[in-house]
C-alpha cells in the first residue's frame, strides 16, 4: 500500500469510532437503561406450588391461550405495597388474567399481606428460592411482565406500576395483542 | 475573595495559553526568537496561575467554606483535614482543575528542562502544541464544570461525606493517574512538533524518553493505588474488575509502554519513527478517552459519578478535536518521514516490534471490549456488558507469546544478532523453565492449564533476567558498572512476572467460603481453620456498626501462640446514610487471608453471613506492579550519553 494511504487509516478509524460514540450521546439514550432480553421470547417452563391456602398453583401451560399479566411482588417489598391498588384497577378494566408471583417470601406472611392490601391476582405462585425470578430475568420486585396468547413475553416493566403507566402502556398493548 | 482569586487566575491561565498556541508558533515559522521565547515565558507564568487556582479550592476546602458550592457538595467538617484537602480533586470539577494543573505544570517543565537541551524552534512549537490542549481543557472548566461558583446562601453543613472514599490511597490515586494522563501530552506535542517539522531522529527520541517514563510510571502507581484500594475497601475481595474506568487507565498504560519501547528502537536504530508518532499520538488520546468516559457516564460504572451528558458532548468535542488534528496532521506528514535504517530478521529491534504489536493487539483488545457495549447501542442491537470471561479468553493467549519475547529481547543484539550466539545464552534458563513446568505439574500444586499459562511464562521471564545480569555484569564485582537504564528494565520486567505469577495464583488458586456463622461457629478454608469468637453491634465515633472477632490458626497447628485474630466490621454511618465492609484482612507470607462481615439474619440476631477468602501469592501481583514503577523510576537516573545494553 502507499504510504499517503496508511497514513490515512488511523484518521479514517477515528472518525467512524467518534460517530459511533456521539450517536448514543446525541440522540439522548440513557444509558443506565437496560433492555430486557426476554422480550419476544416464550416464557421460560416452570410450574410453582399456589401460596394462599387451597389456592391454585401457576405453571407456564396456565399462561397459553390467553392474554395475561404477570407481577412478581413480596411481602418484604415496600414498593409492591404501593402498586397494588393499582393491579386492582388493572383487574378490573381488563379481561386479561392478572398472576401474582410471590418472590422469596413466607406463604403466611404473603397471605396476610394480600389479605390486608387486596388481592387482584387469579392465581399467586411461590418462588420461594427466587428461582423462577433468575428465569424470567427479574432484577427485584416489583416488576411485571405482559405475555401474549402464544406465552411470548411482549413487555418488561421494572418497578412499581402508575396509573399513567396503566393508561399509556399497558391497557393499549393489551388492547393491541387481542386483535 | 480568595476563591475569586482563584477563578481569576484561572480565566488569565486560559487568555494566556492562547497567547502561548499562537505566538511562539508564528515566531518558530518566522524564525523570530523574541515571539519563540514568549512561549516559555507563558509556560511558567500558566503554571503559576494554575497553581494560585488550586491552592484558592483547597484553601476553601481546609476552611470549609461552604459559600463555594463545589465544597457545600463534596465536603464536611467532620472530614479529617487529609480528606478535606483531598476533596478538592476527588470530584468532577475539582479533578478536572487538577487535570489542568498537571497540564500546566508539564509544561513548565517542558519549558525549562528544553531550553537548553532542544532547539528553540522546536521546544516554541512543542509548548504551543501544549497550550492548545491547555486552552480547550481550561475554557471546558471555565465554562461547563466551573468548581468557583459561589452559593446565594451558605448552608450550614456540607453533603460530602463518603466513607467509603476516605482513603489514604484513594487520596493520592487521582494526582498520580492524571501526572500519567497528562504527562503523555508531552509525548503528544512532541509528536507534533515533529510531524510539523518533518524530522524525528534518535536525539529527539533520547530527550522524550525521561518523559514518557515519568508520566508511565505516575499511571502505574496510580493505577496500583486504584487497584489495592478497591482490593482491601471495597470487600468484592477482588483487585481488577475489568471496569470500564479500569480499562480507560489500562489502554494508556499499555500504549504508552509499547512507546517506551520504541522510543528504545528509534533512539538506537533510528527505526519505527511513523510507528512511534502514532503511538504518542494513541497514548495520550487514550488519556483523554479515560477522561471522557469516567466523565461523561456513556458507560454505566460505579466510578461515572457525574452523569452529565452535555459534558461528555464537551469532553467528546475537545477529544475529537484533539485526537482527529493530530491524526490529520498525521496522515498529511507522516509519509514524510522516512525511516533510513534496515531491519534485520534476528535482531532486539525485530523482537520489540512484535512485542510492539502484542501490546497493540491487547490495549485495541481491552477498547473493543469497553467500547463494544458503546456501538451495540449505537447500532441499536440492544444492551449488552463485556465481562472478566472474554479478558482471560483474549488476554492470556496475547501473554504468553508476550512473555516469551520478553524474555527473548535481553538476550539478543541490536542489528544483526547471531542465533547461535542467543541460543546458548537462552540454554540454561529454558531449562530452568522446563525444569519448574515439570515440578509444577508434578507437584500436589494446582496446575491447570490456566495456571501453567501464567508461572511458565512468569519462570521464563525471570530465569532469562537473571541470566542476562550474569552474562552483563560478568561478575558480582561487574553489577557496580551496570546503568540505571539496565536496572530499570530488569527491575520493571522482574515485576511483570511478578505480577502475573500473582495475579494467575490468586484468581486461580483461590478458595472461597461463603456461610452463615453464630458465636462459637468454625469453618475451615485453605488449611487455617476459623473460630467465630463473638459478633456483636455497637457504636463507633460517627457510625454503627456490627463487629465480629475471628480467632484463626493454621489446622493443625498446636498450642496458644499460633493463633492471630481477625475483626472484620460492617459499618452503618448515619450522617451520610452509607453503609461500608470494613473487611479484614491478615497476609500469611505471600498469601492473604480476607474474612468479610455480611449481613446479620433477620429471624437469628446471632447469625451473621461471613464470607472467607484466601487468595495465594497476592502479595507478589502489588508488590509487582510496584516494582513494575519502580523500574521506571530507577531508569529515570540514568545519566545522559551513558546508554550502553538496557531496555
Amino acid at each position: 500500500m502507499k504510504p499517503q494511504l496508511m497514513a490515512m487509516i488511523p484518521l479514517v478509524l477515528f472518525v467512524a469510532l467518534l460517530a459511533m460514540v456521539a450517536a448514543p450521546l446525541l440522540r439522548g439514550t440513557d444509558p443506565a437503561k437496560l433492555e430486557s432480553a426476554m422480550i419476544g421470547r416464550a416464557v421460560p417452563a416452570f410450574t410453582a406450588a399456589g401460596v394462599l391456602p387451597n389456592g391454585a398453583g401457576l405453571s407456564r401451560d396456565d399462561l397459553l391461550g390467553h392474554v395475561s399479566v404477570v407481577n412478581f411482588f413480596a411481602s418484604w417489598c415496600v414498593p409492591c405495597q404501593a402498586e397494588q391498588p393499582v393491579l386492582a384497577r388493572l383487574a378490573a378494566k381488563t379481561d386479561a388474567a392478572v398472576y401474582g408471583i410471590n418472590y422469596k417470601d413466607r406463604p403466611d406472611a404473603a397471605a396476610a399481606w394480600l389479605e390486608k392490601h387486596g388481592n387482584p391476582f387469579r392465581a399467586v405462585a411461590g418462588d420461594r428460592d427466587g428461582r423462577i425470578a433468575i428465569e424470567w430475568g427479574v432484577y427485584g420486585v416489583p416488576e411485571t411482565f405482559v405475555v401474549d396468547q402464544q406465552g411470548i413475553i411482549r413487555l418488561r416493566h421494572v418497578g412499581p406500576l402508575t396509573d399513567a403507566d396503566l393508561e399509556n402502556t399497558i391497557l393499549p398493548l393489551l388492547e393491541g395483542i387481542r386483535k | 475573595m480568595i476563591i475569586e482569586l482563584g477563578h481569576f487566575a484561572l480565566v488569565l491561565a486560559f487568555f494566556l495559553s492562547l497567547l502561548q498556541a499562537s505566538v511562539p508558533l508564528v515566531g518558530a515559522a518566522r524564525g523570530r526568537a523574541s515571539w519563540m521565547n514568549i512561549g516559555r515565558q507563558a509556560a511558567w507564568s500558566s503554571f503559576g496561575l494554575c497553581t494560585i487556582a488550586v491552592l484558592a479550592l483547597m484553601h476553601a476546602y481546609a476552611l470549609s467554606d461552604f459559600s463555594v458550592r463545589n465544597v457545600v457538595e463534596n465536603s464536611h467538617t467532620l472530614k479529617p483535614l487529609l480528606y478535606k484537602l483531598a476533596g478538592t480533586w476527588g470530584n468532577h470539577e475539582g479533578s478536572m482543575l487538577l487535570w489542568v494543573w498537571m497540564l500546566s505544570l508539564w509544561s513548565a517543565m517542558i519549558a525549562q528542562a528544553g531550553e537548553k537541551r532542544l532547539p528553540q524552534t522546536f521546544q516554541a512549537r512543542v509548548l504551543s502544541f501544549q497550550a492548545m490542549v491547555m486552552a480547550g481543557f481550561s475554557l471546558f472548566v471555565l465554562a461547563a464544570s466551573n468548581p468557583f461558583l459561589r452559593l446565594d446562601q451558605a448552608p450550614v453543613e456540607g453533603l460530602g461525606l463518603n466513607p467509603v472514599l476516605q482513603d489514604p490511597a484513594l487520596a493520592i490515586h487521582p494526582p498520580f493517574l492524571y501526572a500519567g494522563y497528562v504527562g503523555f501530552s508531552v509525548a503528544f506535542c512532541f509528536a507534533m512538533a515533529a510531524l510539523l517539522e518533518k524530522k524525528i531522529d534518535a536525539a529527539w527520541a533520547a530527550f522524550l524518553r525521561p518523559w514518557v517514563l515519568a508520566a508511565w510510571s505516575a499511571l502505574t502507581v496510580g493505577i496500583l493505588l486504584g487497584s489495592a484500594w478497591a482490593y482491601y475497601e471495597l470487600g468484592w475481595g477482588g483487585f481488577w474488575f475489568w471496569d470500564p474506568v479500569e480499562n480507560a487507565a489500562l489502554m494508556p498504560w499499555l500504549s504508552g509502554t509499547a512507546l517506551l519501547h520504541c522510543l528504545s528502537v528509534l533512539e538506537k536504530r533510528g527505526a519505527m519513527k511513523n510507528w512511534t508518532i502514532f503511538l504518542a499520538i494513541l497514548s495520550f488520546s487514550l488519556s483523554l478517552l479515560g477522561a471522557f468516559l469516567v466523565r461523561s457516564g456513556v458507560l454505566t460504572s460505579v466510578h461515572a459519578f457525574a452523569l452529565d451528558p452535555e459534558r461528555g458532548v464537551i469532553l467528546l468535542g475537545l477529544l475529537a478535536a484533539t485526537t482527529g488534528g493530530a491524526l490529520f496532521l498525521y496522515a498529511l506528514r507522516a509519509p514524510a518521514i522516512r525511516t533510513v535504517a534496515q531491519f534485520q530478521p534476528f535482531s532486539r529491534e525485530t523482537v520489540l516490534l512484535l512485542n510492539n504489536v502484542f501490546l497493540f493487539a491487547a490495549c485495541a483488545t481491552v477498547f473493543m471490549g469497553t467500547l463494544y457495549p458503546l456501538f451495540m447501542s449505537a447500532l441499536d442491537l440492544g444492551s449488552v456488558s463485556v465481562g472478566t470471561p472474554y479478558y482471560t479468553a483474549t488476554m492470556v493467549p496475547m501473554m504468553v507469546p508476550f512473555a516469551l519475547l520478553m524474555g527473548l529481547a535481553p538476550a539478543m543484539s541490536w542489528r544483526a544478532g547471531r542465533p547461535e550466539k542467543t541460543l546458548r545464552r537462552l540454554a540454561a534458563p529454558a531449562l530452568l523453565t522446563f525444569a519448574a513446568a515439570v515440578v509444577l505439574v508434578a507437584s500436589p500444586l494446582p496446575s491447570t492449564p490456566l495456571i501453567m499459562a501464567g508461572m511458565v511464562p512468569a519462570v521464563w521471564i525471570l530465569a532469562t533476567l537473571a541470566q542476562d545480569v550474569l552474562r552483563m555484569a560478568g561478575s558480582l564485582r561487574g553489577m557496580r558498572y551496570l546503568t540505571a537504564r539496565y536496572y530499570g528494565m530488569v527491575v520493571a520486567h522482574a515485576g511483570f512476572a511478578f505480577l502475573i505469577m500473582g495475579a494467575v495464583a490468586a484468581t486461580q488458586a483461590d478458595s472461597e467460603d461463603i456461610r452463615w456463622m453464630a458465636r462459637g461457629d468454625r469453618a475451615q478454608i485453605a488449611g487455617y481453620e476459623f473460630v467465630l469468637l463473638s459478633a456483636a453491634t455497637d457504636l463507633g465515633p460517627n457510625f454503627n456498626r456490627d463487629k465480629a472477632v475471628f480467632s484463626v490458626r493454621k489446622a493443625g497447628a498446636a498450642g496458644d501462640d499460633h493463633y492471630f485474630f481477625l475483626t472484620p466490621e460492617k459499618r452503618w454511618y448515619p450522617e451520610s446514610e452509607k453503609a461500608t465492609s470494613e473487611a479484614a484482612l491478615s497476609l500469611r507470607g505471600l498469601d492473604m487471608l480476607y474474612v468479610v462481615l455480611g449481613d446479620q439474619d433477620e429471624k437469628d440476631a446471632a447469625r451473621f453471613v461471613v464470607r472467607i477468602y484466601h487468595h495465594p501469592l497476592i502479595a507478589l501481583l502489588f508488590a509487582g506492579a510496584g516494582m513494575i514503577a519502580l523500574g521506571g523510576v530507577i531508569s529515570l537516573f540514568t545519566r545522559r550519553r551513558k546508554t550502553q545494553g538496557g531496555l
